[in-house]
């Protein structure tokens, strides 16, 4: 309970020092929202000077601060000035997209990850581990948005796949069923990009910690006592392997929002990518500071979700004794 | 006490025969497809009677661990037969070769990285008995525990951690998941050396109470000449992956004849006469 308490209060302490972080850092960045509109020979300085008024753009920092902490506190995230709506509500209908996408994505990539990591570990030396590691190397050595372009110029050609958005025009007249297939099939291609640019890095973890575990003499005591391959990996290599793997899974779940942004851009999809550069491209403060908040929260959620997960996997972490072997 | 046999009856049951066993590993060299052929074992002949200890000595890199590798079936020989109880180790496979397994185990040198850290002391000791599928899950706990009982440790550490015992506590541990299968042979390769005086003692006589009660045959890889003469019925000594002399401990330790055999003795005859200088020896 006293741990969790800690927990909490850190957590806290580190969302404060994010948003003053990101309220020192945008007000050292040039420009502001209104620069464009001081441009246009249409609108006078005094209705761009009331226009900052408004939203309390000519106010100190410190003043600016405390109002977005009292909007916070409301749970609005600040106010955007391009949309003219509270903060939050924007960013969350975005986020359940953006998470819908990275949640499909992380599934898929764990589960292939996991299996390709654990079988080329397990057949080391095999033609079948040389193909996986030279996929791996080569997936890991491509940029994402060099993934992403390919795989957009395929589809293209191909027109197998729908490209851009997230569902057809005709959606709201599908069935139920259809609904979810037509959504599925604009997922197919951001889908394919992120498992790609992701799971070369799950591959080569899970196989270089199951293959350091393989070659544990408590691995190879087993051996000696005659244990089939399936109770080897799964009751003393994976248990003990499996550490490392949900480090990274946790720094997965971190990543969930902000991993996929270039790729939602480069694919149209309308998660929280597309949304975000428009705010920063617009200098829409407030929206950029609430997706990164957004993201800090995730990164918190990843954290907490991997140690619970350690401390379910590992009897030292459990007992606190990791840190004495 | 314990006391030991000097030679070997002929008379004894054969539990293992190893016949021209061969083993060589191939090392990456740089360049393309480079590889250098190291002969580990070549042509080791020997065998081990029920209730005998045969030691198998040599200095670092002679290829003790690689015969007793092969002989715990962690290691597939180039060439040769191993054959434990008049069974070809390298004909069998499968369930026929889990069966025969049961009849020799090893013992590691570091007993405390050969058990799985999430395991407890029953986990461990009755591991065993799991892969062979003997018994259900109360059966084998009891065994555990009467197992722990018979290697001098107290049922109620059954529920500890295997890490959280001492290096010579583990050691027993280690022995007592050998003995679980009730074998013929156990394989101890260096098993003794990373213990104090004090519990290399103890889990000496420990092992020799154990071949007394059950005629268990010992191949026992050890560079330690003093304690090979305290537990050993017949020494083999290895040099350059090869036996190069064999024979009872009396024999070889008053008339060696390749010179490899004599420089490891002339050594721990000086470390023995150094610590008699020292006044630490008897």
């Amino acid at each position: 309970m006293k741990r969790a308490a800690h927990r909490a209060l850190r957590v806290v302490l580190l969302l404060f020092g994010v948003s003053i972080l990101c309220f020192l850092f945008t007000e050292m960045a040039p420009g502001s929202f209104f620069d464009e509109m001081r441009l246009n020979p249409q609108i006078s300085p005094e209705t761009v000077s009331a226009l900052r008024a408004r939203y309390g753009l000519d106010q100190p920092l410190v003043v600016r601060y405390g109002r977005w902490l009292t909007s916070v506190a409301r749970g609005d995230l600040g106010f955007s000035v391009a949309y003219n709506v509270p903060v939050a509500p924007l960013l969350w209908t975005r986020a359940l997209n953006t998470l819908l996408l990275t949640t499909t994505v992380m599934v898929l990539t764990w589960l292939l990850g996991v299996s390709l990591g654990v079988w080329s570990a397990a057949y080391r030396g095999h033609w079948f581990d040389r193909i996986v590691a030279t996929a791996s190397s080569l997936l890991i050595s491509i940029p994402e948005i060099v993934i992403a372009l390919g795989l957009l110029a395929i589809a293209i050609r191909w027109r197998a796949i729908p490209i851009g958005g997230m569902m057809s025009l005709d959606h709201d007249e599908l069935s139920a069923w259809a609904k979810v297939t037509d959504v599925a099939r604009h997922l197919l291609l951001p889908t394919a990009i992120l498992v790609f640019a992701g799971v070369a890095i799950v591959i080569r973890h899970v196989r270089a910690s199951v293959v350091e575990v393989l070659d544990a003499p408590h691995v190879r005591a087993s051996r000696s006592l005659g244990i089939g391959r399936v109770r080897l990996l799964f009751r003393h290599v994976l248990p003990v392997a499996a550490n490392p793997a949900i480090s990274l899974f946790g720094f997965s779940i971190a990543s969930l929002l902000s991993g996929s942004l270039l790729v939602e851009v480069a694919t149209g999809w309308p998660g929280l990518g597309p949304l975000l550069l428009e705010a920063t491209l617009s200098r829409d403060l407030y929206l950029v500071i609430g997706g990164i908040i957004f993201s800090a929260l995730f990164l918190v959620a990843g954290n907490l979700a991997a140690d619970l997960l350690l401390i379910a996997f590992d009897p030292r972490v459990r007992k606190g004794t990791l840190h004495a072997d | 006490m314990t006391s030991k046999a000097s030679a070997t009856s002929p008379a004894k049951q054969l539990v293992l025969r190893v016949n021209g066993l061969t083993k060589a590993y191939r090392r990456r060299r740089l360049g393309w497809r480079s590889h250098e052929v190291i002969v580990a074992a070549r042509n080791v002949v020997f065998e081990i009677g029920a209730g005998e200890t045969l030691a198998l000595v040599g200095r670092s890199g002679s290829g003790k661990s690689t015969v007793a590798r092969c002989v715990a079936g962690l290691e597939k020989p180039d060439a040769g037969q191993i054959s434990v109880s008049g069974a070809m180790i390298g004909e069998l496979g499968g369930c026929d070769l889990r069966a025969l397994r049961a009849n020799f185990q090893m013992i590691f040198q570091d007993p405390g990285t050969s058990m799985n850290p999430r395991f407890t002391a029953a986990e461990v000791v009755a591991e065993p008995l799991v892969i062979q599928r003997i018994g259900d899950r109360s059966t084998r706990r009891a065994r555990s525990l009467e197992l722990m009982q018979e290697v001098g440790l107290a049922p109620s550490f059954a529920d500890r951690k295997a890490a959280e015992f001492s290096g010579g506590q583990q050691q027993r541990l280690a022995i007592a998941r050998a003995l679980a299968l009730k074998p013929k042979l156990l394989v101890l390769d260096e098993a003794l050396s990373g213990l104090d005086l004090s519990t290399e003692a103890q889990i000496v006589n420990l092992l020799l109470d154990l071949q007394a009660a059950h005629s268990f045959a010992y191949l026992f890889i050890s560079h330690d000449l003093a304690l090979v003469a305290r537990l050993a019925d017949r020494i083999a000594f290895m040099a350059h992956g090869e036996i190069v002399e064999e024979g009872s401990i009396p024999s070889i330790l008053e008339q060696p004849e390749h010179p490899e055999v004599r420089v490891l003795l002339a050594s721990a005859r000086t470390a023995q006469s150094t610590l008699a200088a020292l006044g630490f020896a008897p």
